[in-house]
């Protein structure tokens, strides 16, 4: 039994991200704390806007300009689809919390329709957009 | 195995402190609360990027929805930011003073830009514009 300790220190460690075959629930599980600190960013953005806003009219166009830009539409982009995702995702969570839909099968499912609501919804946000002329 | 009880508690009997869910609770209420509210900023943002400096004051001005749902969102959304990134860190940060340090500095960050925020948006509410 004098060698237990080092058996025990070779043994894997959770998470171990080299074997595990890769799932798209564990997709889902990362990508919502992906997610979830990209809109740490996206909060702090929303805070600038306020500012701006109360810093008066070139303060603001400034602030419009920045998000205009390439750089910022493809920022604000990724930020719908963060969004939407955060918030399919948060929502299939909630209901885990309540004790439902926690098996194997209807988790895969779930998962499938947290991607699609995630990136219809900012396509169709960003054709809302396109059409009434907001970009 | 080592108690973590102090003697006081174990004398009393009364269990745990009840507390410790707190926190759960309270980030899964404000997940509830800011479904409805995303999905409105969502919209008010798409409606907002048509508008100019002079739209967007008359945006804030005209009803008392506009500025009272977007600071609601704010201050839950902050809020909710707060609890789940200090998940994170409590997850991965495991030295006593770096932990500690990030914790201190998400909560102050989280505090500031919040209050900042809807200082902002109260001032141009009551027409500081």
């Amino acid at each position: 039994m004098t060698d237990a300790p080092s058996r025990l220190r070779a043994r894997p460690l959770s998470p171990h991200l080299q074997v595990w075959r890769w799932h798209i629930t564990m997709w889902t599980s990362i990508l919502h704390r992906v997610t979830g600190s990209a809109l740490y960013g996206g909060a702090l953005i929303l805070a600038i806007w306020a500012i701006c806003l109360a810093a008066g009219p070139e303060a603001y166009a400034t602030f419009k300009a920045c998000l205009g830009s390439p750089l910022g539409k493809l920022v604000l982009f990724g930020l719908t689809l963060a969004v939407f995702y955060h918030l399919a995702n948060g929502v299939r969570h909630l209901v885990w919390d309540a004790g439902k839909g926690l098996d194997v099968k209807t988790a895969d499912a779930t998962a499938v329709a947290a991607f699609a609501f995630a990136i219809v919804s900012t396509l169709v946000t960003w054709a809302i957009a396109l059409v009434t002329g907001a970009l | 195995m080592t108690s973590y009880r102090t003697p006081m508690s174990r004398a009393r009997g009364l269990g745990a402190a009840k507390h410790g869910v707190t926190h759960w609770i309270a980030e899964r209420v404000s997940a509830v609360a800011l479904v409805p509210l995303v999905l409105w900023a969502v919209y008010s943002a798409v409606n907002l990027a048509r508008a100019d400096y002079a739209g967007a004051v008359a945006w804030l001005q005209e009803t008392p929805v506009n500025p009272v749902l977007l600071t609601l969102m704010i201050a839950i959304g902050f809020w909710h930011m707060h609890a789940g990134v200090r998940v994170i860190i409590e997850d991965y940060l495991h030295k006593p003073l770096t932990k500690v340090s990030v914790l201190l500095l998400n909560l102050f960050v989280c505090t500031l830009a919040g209050a900042l925020a809807i200082f902002s948006i109260l001032k141009v509410a009551l027409g500081g514009a």
